[in-house]
């Protein structure tokens, strides 16, 4: 029968079958494999049955060690299950692993294959995870496109039912797992023909059971373990044939023919490379270009790694070869050689002693490795490697594709050979985040998968912001398959979706002569070619490009789409580029639209179908004039003020020649320096705040709830307004505390993100026109500079003396200067106005652990850190270990900490003499307890540095070295709900409980945001997340509640939005108390589905719900006699709904699933009347007393809305 | 005694029907007002503008933030299906019409023409007896003239009149420079029924906030006085239906309206203020009055003092208006 073509990624191929063959599927998200959760999530959500007419069960768990857990478990008692996992996620699951493959237990693992981290973390691609699992006993299988993907699903799980090795089905993260491909897809009946149900009976019957029951996991002693594990043997000397047995019967079902070790090229060829993985395409792609010009070169893709059939492998070869390059795509630091290198030459040379040696001669071989973290491999590099081994004495252990100028590994290329066909076409957009390019390019590409007999690829390149990111969609299309699994670096059409990306990026630079130009401008094609920069209008010329323009933005707005100028651009593609006839062109889109939207209601199609119609009138074609006339040239990335490191690492990495960058250009440790977030001036607001000091009334909250430290205020001695710029505005300081001084709210121009967050919270409104507040937006571009130099001046005002401000109020707090600024969270973000607050409040003592999530991508993701320096060089240090360790690498911290305070004491008091009695008694007994304790201490600790620094002796020396510690630090532990509640509460727990004085950071957004917005335990009951598609059925659990169990732990719950007063004292309550305090942080997050710039809205009603009550619970009241628990928001006096149904997250589910919207609503307000009661309770009566069952929705208003 | 009345060609068995107001939001309280003696029952309004925002809305918000950046592309789980047209309206018209023995008439709150005509039908296939149409409509634009603004309401009109074979009423409002003739070209144009009068809710200040929010208020007896007078002036001048609506809370008031000419009084803050339970209170109140006063039907007493059946029509003119202003004494 004819099979469908599906246009897919990877991630959807491998969960597609995966979903089929499953009974059971436990799941975790990690990037990037967590949408195959998520389709398998959906899909048994919306009632898809496997392929025996049963929907999966599909469970979300803690962690990646959960999932294996359940995974196991289920295989144990006989269901057909899998997971979906990578990096860091797969180590978690290698326990367990051991343990599937001793006992030999029918699964496949589908993993997305992705750089473990080491001196930094990667989300990206390389095999470094699955290297990691070599010696569990599972079988490796490697697929290279998204094709693969789907068929190596099916053959790993007949393979693996037959065989009892289970199998690790592995492809390279983003590269396969994210690109879209048009595909055959699979039947009903492929799978049928490929699945013995005879072995699945047989796989059931192993199982355990109380009506056959058996021991299985016993525990064994020297005498007999080694020979029981030896039993396995027969299994694995089989499983290769039972594979390629599932290759053979695959191929007699489906047409395509698969072997262990596949061999391109030709046939008496002298060189060969061995590579698994993506890359294999591309070599297959230069191989096959190479020959047709009179090359004799191979390559053998390796399909089964483990296990390693050594002498199939050996016979794959040509006979002929004479070099062999081995390409991993990982690194093993200290190795005689990357594993596959290893392997490889291990197999010669035992096939090279045996009798059977197939080759004329033993050929030499050597490794190199490419690609790590999803680094390009190009046929460039392909060539290179092939040119190296036709030296006499090729490089052996190289590298390819960088610039390794320290241990000399890298080889040469050429970087301007291509492979690239004339009958492909290749397309690249450059989009903004917000603007819906991918969406659409998705879009085309399924269209012309499915229109056209095109073959199609799509893939997608974001930066490492949150807000105002940059997209790139490289797409190809032709009449080939397409085997070119790296970027477009030569297209025949480029669209610019973003006229402001002119002056950023060289948009043209892969333009290829003859290509076409589409660009989005506010400008019409008589006026464009004068507002171009230099740089386009000399390549329009040279290139002979054509040149398009339209005006989105104004197509946008007038058809009701907003920023969105998806559908337009998308439209414009089609009209220009004539992949499809202009007339079908416009069907299929409209088509798509319907199809992608129509479910969203009527509204948006038809507003989508005007975008349509009304684009084709907007778009213009530019006539190119022969002459360059533009003086615009690009503006340096970044100021020449900046550090060394920053303009020559740094200003490369931001510009996008990252890739440029030799190995020695980098820290060797990983380390990097603070504050360099400052000198990426990114623009990227429409619209920023801008100060009417005659309304303000100097209570500082827009500072406070800024995400971005980009509202800064000071208050100074009015002569530093000597030398002031012209529009630099300030007043006088209104209190009392620094009478006679001046005061100015002051915006970051060029940094503000325009979320308007700040003007939302302002509480001061003109008298005379109530719109306008003591802040209001304008548009950023005409003040700009203004406000550039008025901001520059600012910060060279001194900052205020600490021990002169009220730093437990929301007032003083805004006073001190942010040791976190500029960061590319969310426009709007909620998390890091608490981030910010702590590092004013203890910034420059401070040192971070920082659990993996959204802070730790924002806080540390290159180029550049938020996390800063003070102008005495003093600031938070700043690190993450892991997503599931984050408590007890801080707890690390306080360890050394506390240890190394306690060995400087007892040297200050051994080296008292030659100290000085009274310095070593103030020392000793100094009281740090507010900012002037601290500062009399610093003082105190650079004189004895000044003392020691004459004193030659060990022992001073080892003082010198720690002297610092006797200077108050604080510990703060950082990270999301996912690490609290879920992954991390072991350890979390483990550090509460163990009385250390850390303070620990929850910022609670009640979703995994980073990943994408999957449920975590702290999921409210009713809201609707990933993973939870039919709404969360549990309540939200009550991390606070756990941790006041404990009666010695420090315990608030806040809300900035509610009482910021309320969230300072509990943060400094916190910092105050000497034991182990935890701070949960209501943190509004783009994953609400909300009004980002109403964030702290959204918070005040999740209070005035009753949903998130705010408490502080502080034991050191309890050794005064007192009631340790301190209640601090009122009684609901809104419904639950009133506050949910502000919220997409909770919303959607009316319009999903209106029945089980009320039911968990109705459950949802009963959890949160059952919590105060509980509240209210312990506030009155001490904890855990419940004096009160009322309920407080008795007071609540009634329904009495009209219509 | 007869309490039966005709409104929209529909037979009822007493004046009193509840207006539309949240307690048509459920089977259960629609079931509650039968029972206490409603005739029949207006539903809730369906905006057609808040449909569509809500659609609009929900598609932003599950859509904001998506594909751009690598570890989240999206944000929420794709749902098969959204109920995001008027299907929860739909189908409580529809359950309705299964429980109750009622009539149930849909209301309507639109602003173009696509929409009103769109939804009616929905309306009309869920089984709903007849429409109410809710124009809610504030001409801000100095550029519009009143004649224009009539306009739009008699276009409404046609649109829908054309599409459905249910009774249709207009709701109004009483702000037209020539309410009779507006009632006049609205009967010619084919509607049903006139209810009289829309009350639109204005909007309040908060001085603390410096901030304009809705603030509703429940209807006073007082709001009475304005339907009453009309609907006396147009008993007997048009053929629709007429319904009174606004300030109507005892058995006095609802005998006023009767009085005035009106086929039905529509009842909503009372209700909300004393529950469904009240509607037989006022019934027996009815009776009550009724026996008193010899009166055998509500037929009987409809119309009787409308402007044409007194003595004194002009007492619902201009000078009636003099009149009552003579009564007070300016204190200077």
């Amino acid at each position: 029968m004819k099979r469908r073509m599906v246009t897919i990624d990877g991630n959807e191929a491998a969960a597609y079958v995966a979903h089929k063959l499953n009974e059971v599927i436990a799941i975790y998200p990690i990037t990037p494999s967590s949408n195959m959760g998520e389709w398998a999530d959906e899909w048994s959500a919306q009632g898809k049955t496997n392929l025996w007419g049963t929907v999966p069960s599909v469970t979300e768990m803690q962690s990646e060690g959960g999932a294996a857990g359940a995974v196991h478990g289920a295989l144990q008692t006989g269901a057909l299950s899998t997971t979906f996992t990578a990096s860091q996620g797969l180590l978690l699951m290698i326990p367990n692993m051991f343990k599937i493959a001793g006992e030999l237990t029918s699964t496949v693992f589908h993993v997305s294959a992705r750089s473990v981290a080491s001196h930094a973390l990667s989300i990206f691609g390389d095999h470094s995870d699955v290297m990691a699992t070599r010696t569990t006993g599972f079988a490796m299988l490697a697929s290279n496109s998204v094709q693969e993907v789907m068929d190596f699903a099916l053959i790993a799980q007949a393979a693996t039912l037959k065989g009892r090795v289970p199998v690790l089905h592995f492809f390279d993260g983003f590269r396969t797992s994210h690109e879209v491909m048009k595909i055959e897809e699979l039947t009903d009946e492929d799978l049928h023909a490929m699945i013995d149900d005879d072995l699945i009976r047989r796989h059931r019957a192993r199982a355990l059971s109380p009506e056959h029951p058996v021991l299985r996991g016993s525990a064994q002693n020297p005498d007999v373990f080694f020979q029981a594990r030896e039993t396995v043997n027969p299994f694995y000397s089989e499983f290769p044939s039972v594979v390629q047995e599932m290759m053979d019967r695959f191929a007699a079902v489906v047409g395509r023919q698969y072997r262990l070790f596949n061999y391109f090229g030709s046939p008496e060829a002298e060189r060969v490379v061995v590579i698994m993985g993506s890359g294999a395409e591309a070599v297959q792609e230069t191989v096959e270009y190479l020959n047709a010009r009179g090359e004799n070169i191979g390559l053998l893709k390796v399909r089964l790694y483990r296990p390693f059939a050594g002498e199939l492998f050996v016979k794959a070869l040509p006979s002929t070869v004479k070099v062999i390059a081995v390409l991993d795509r990982t690194k093993e630091p200290g190795s005689p050689g990357e594993p596959l290198y290893v392997d490889v030459v291990t197999a010669l040379t035992e096939s090279y002693m045996s009798d059977d040696f197939p080759l004329k001669q033993l050929p030499k071989v050597v490794g190199g490795r490419y690609g790590l973290s999803s680094k390009e491999f190009t046929p460039a590099m392909i060539k290179g490697v092939y040119d190296e081994m036709k030296k006499l004495r090729p490089k052996n252990h190289f590298t390819v594709g960088i610039n390794d100028d320290v241990t000399h590994t890298s080889l040469e290329i050429d970087s301007a050979f291509t492979t690239e066909g004339d009958d492909v076409v290749c397309a690249i957009f450059f989009g903004l985040g917000a603007d819906g390019t991918v969406g659409a390019n998705k879009n085309s590409i399924k269209i012309i998968g499915e229109d056209t007999d095109y073959h199609a690829q799509g893939y997608f390149v974001y930066d490492s912001k949150k807000s105002g990111s940059t997209t790139t969609s490289h797409l190809r299309f032709g009449p080939r398959p397409i085997h070119s699994t790296y970027l477009v670096d030569k297209a025949n059409f480029v669209a610019c979706h973003q006229w402001f990306f002119l002056e950023k990026y060289d948009v043209l630079k892969y333009a290829v002569p003859g290509a076409t130009f589409l660009l989005n401008s506010f400008y019409g094609p008589e006026k464009v070619w004068d507002k171009l920069p230099r740089h386009i209008q000399q390549q329009l010329i040279e290139k002979k490009i054509k040149f398009f323009v339209i005006d989105g933005y104004k197509v946008a707005t007038e058809s009701g789409m907003g920023a969105r100028v998806n559908t337009i651009m998308q439209t414009c593609f089609f009209a220009i580029s004539g992949v499809l006839p202009r007339d079908q062109a416009i069907e299929a889109i409209k088509n798509s639209i319907e199809k992608t939207y129509g479910k969203k209601g009527e509204q948006v199609v038809r507003q989508n179908f005007a975008a349509v119609d009304q684009t084709l009138a907007n778009l213009f074609e530019v006539k190119v004039p022969d002459k360059v006339s533009s003086t615009m040239e690009m503006p340096p990335v970044v100021s020449e003020k900046a550090p060394d490191f920053v303009k020559e690492v740094t200003a490369k990495i931001i510009a996008g020649f990252g890739d440029t960058l030799p190995v020695s250009a980098f820290p060797n440790d990983g380390t990097f320096p603070l504050g360099t977030a400052q000198w990426e001036k990114r623009n990227i607001a429409l619209e920023i705040p801008v100060w009417d000091e005659s309304i303000c009334i100097q209570c500082n909250k827009c500072a406070l709830v800024c995400p971005h430290a980009t509202i800064r205020i000071k208050v100074y001695d009015a002569k530093e307004l000597s030398n002031a710029p012209a529009t630099f505005k300030s007043m006088d300081y209104r209190g009392p505390e620094y009478k006679g001084m001046k005061y100015t709210v002051q915006v970051a121009p060029e940094d503000c993100t325009g979320c308007g967050i700040c003007v939302d919270i302002c509480p001061a409104k003109n008298k005379s026109e109530t719109k306008l507040k003591a802040i209001n937006m304008r548009p950023q571009p005409p003040i700009r500079e203004q406000e550039r130099v008025n901001y520059d001046f600012f910060l060279k005002i001194p900052e205020i003396d600490r021990r002169l401000v009220r730093v437990e109020t929301v007032k003083g707090s805004q006073f001190l200067q942010p040791l976190f600024e500029y960061s590319g969270a969310c426009s709007g973000c909620g998390e890091t106005p608490y981030v910010k607050l702590a590092t004013q409040l203890f910034g420059d003592r401070m040192v971070v652990a920082n659990a993996t999530g959204c802070s730790s991508i924002y806080g540390g993701n290159l180029p550049t850190t938020p996390w800063a320096t003070n102008t005495d060089g003093r600031g938070p240090a700043w690190s993450n270990s892991l997503f599931e360790d984050n408590a007890e690498f801080g707890l690390g911290m306080r360890l050394t900490i506390d240890k190394h305070t306690e060995m400087a004491r007892e040297l200050v008091h051994s080296l008292r003499i030659s100290i000085g009695d009274t310095l070593v008694r103030e020392i000793l007994e100094a009281d740090q307890s507010d900012e002037a304790g601290i500062y009399d201490q610093r003082k105190r600790v650079e004189e004895l540095k000044r003392i020691l620094h004459g004193v030659d002796t060990p022992e001073a020396k080892n003082l010198l070295s720690l002297a610092d510690n006797l200077v108050k630090k604080s510990v703060w532990i950082m990270g999301g709900d996912g690490w609290a509640y879920d992954i991390g509460f072991g350890g979390l727990d483990h550090v509460i409980a163990s009385g250390r004085n850390v303070n620990i950071l929850v910022l609670d957004t009640e979703v995994y945001s980073n990943t994408g917005g999957q449920m975590s335990k702290s999921t409210p009951r009713s809201a609707v997340a990933k993973f939870a598609a039919g709404g969360k059925p549990q309540a939200k659990k009550d991390l606070g509640l756990i941790a006041m169990t404990y009666g010695n732990v420090y315990v608030a719950q806040v809300a900035m939005g509610y009482n910021d007063t309320q969230t300072i004292r509990a943060f400094m309550e916190a910092e105050a108390y000497e034991g182990p305090s935890l701070i949960i942080a209501y943190s509004h997050c783009i994953a609400h589905g909300i009004n980002m710039t109403k964030g702290m809205s959204n918070q005040k009603a999740a209070v005035e719900s009753g949903h998130w009550p705010l408490y502080r619970y502080n034991p050191a009241f309890t050794a005064e006699g007192k009631n340790p628990f301190k209640l601090d928001s009122k009684t609901p006096k809104i419904r639950f709904e009133e506050y949910a149904y502000m919220e997409a997250r909770y919303k959607m589910l009316t319009k999903s699933n209106p029945e089980e919207a009320k039911r968990l609503l109705a459950l949802a307000q009963e959890d949160v009347i059952k919590r105060w009661a509980l509240f209210e309770g312990m506030a009155a009566n001490g904890h855990g007393a419940s004096s009160k069952t009322a309920s407080p929705v008795a007071a609540m208003p009634v329904e009495t809305s009209e219509n | 005694m007869d309490l039966s009345t005709t409104y929209l060609g529909l037979k009822l068995k007493n004046p009193i029907v509840p207006s539309a107001s949240p307690l048509s939001r459920t089977v259960d309280s629609m079931k509650r007002l039968e029972d206490a003696g409603a005739a029949a029952v207006v539903m809730y309004s369906l905006f057609e503008e808040q449909v569509a925002h809500e659609a609009t809305e929900l598609s932003h918000y599950l859509s904001y933030g998506t594909e751009s950046y690598a570890e989240a592309v999206t944000y929420f789980p794709e749902s098969e299906v959204y109920n995001l047209g008027p299907e929860e309206y739909v189908e409580l018209i529809h359950s309705a019409k299964q429980s109750l023995g009622i009539p149930v008439i849909g209301s309507l709150n639109g602003i173009s023409p696509g929409g009103w005509i769109n939804y009616a039908k929905r309306i009309e296939d869920a089984g709903a007896d007849a429409l109410e149409l809710n124009v809610y409509y504030i001409p801000t634009d100095p550029k519009l003239s009143g004649h224009d603004v009539e306009d739009r309401y008699l276009e409404v009109l046609h649109a829908v009149k054309r599409t459905l074979t249910i009774p249709v009423a207009m709701k109004l409002s009483p702000f037209f420079s020539s309410f009779a003739n507006m009632a006049h070209r609205l009967d010619s144009a084919g509607a049903d029924g006139l209810v009289m009068f829309n009350r639109f809710y204005q909007p309040d200040f908060d001085l603390d906030d410096l901030e304009v929010i809705p603030n509703v208020i429940l209807s006073t007896p007082h709001a009475m006085r304005l339907p009453l007078r009309w609907i006396a002036i147009l008993y007997g001048k048009v053929k629709a239906s007429l319904a009174a609506t606004s300030g109507i809370h005892t058995a006095e008031d609802v005998i006023k309206m009767l009085m005035a000419g009106a086929d039905v009084t529509m009842m909503c803050s009372a209700l909300l203020k004393h529950g469904p339970r009240y509607i037989t209170t006022v019934l027996t109140e009815i009776r009550q009055w009724m026996l008193e006063h010899e009166y055998l039907s509500v037929k009987q007493m409809k119309g009787s003092m409308s402007q044409r059946a007194v003595a004194d029509p002009a007492a619902f003119e201009r000078a009636n208006y003099m009149k009552a202003l003579n009564q007070y004494k300016i204190i200077v």
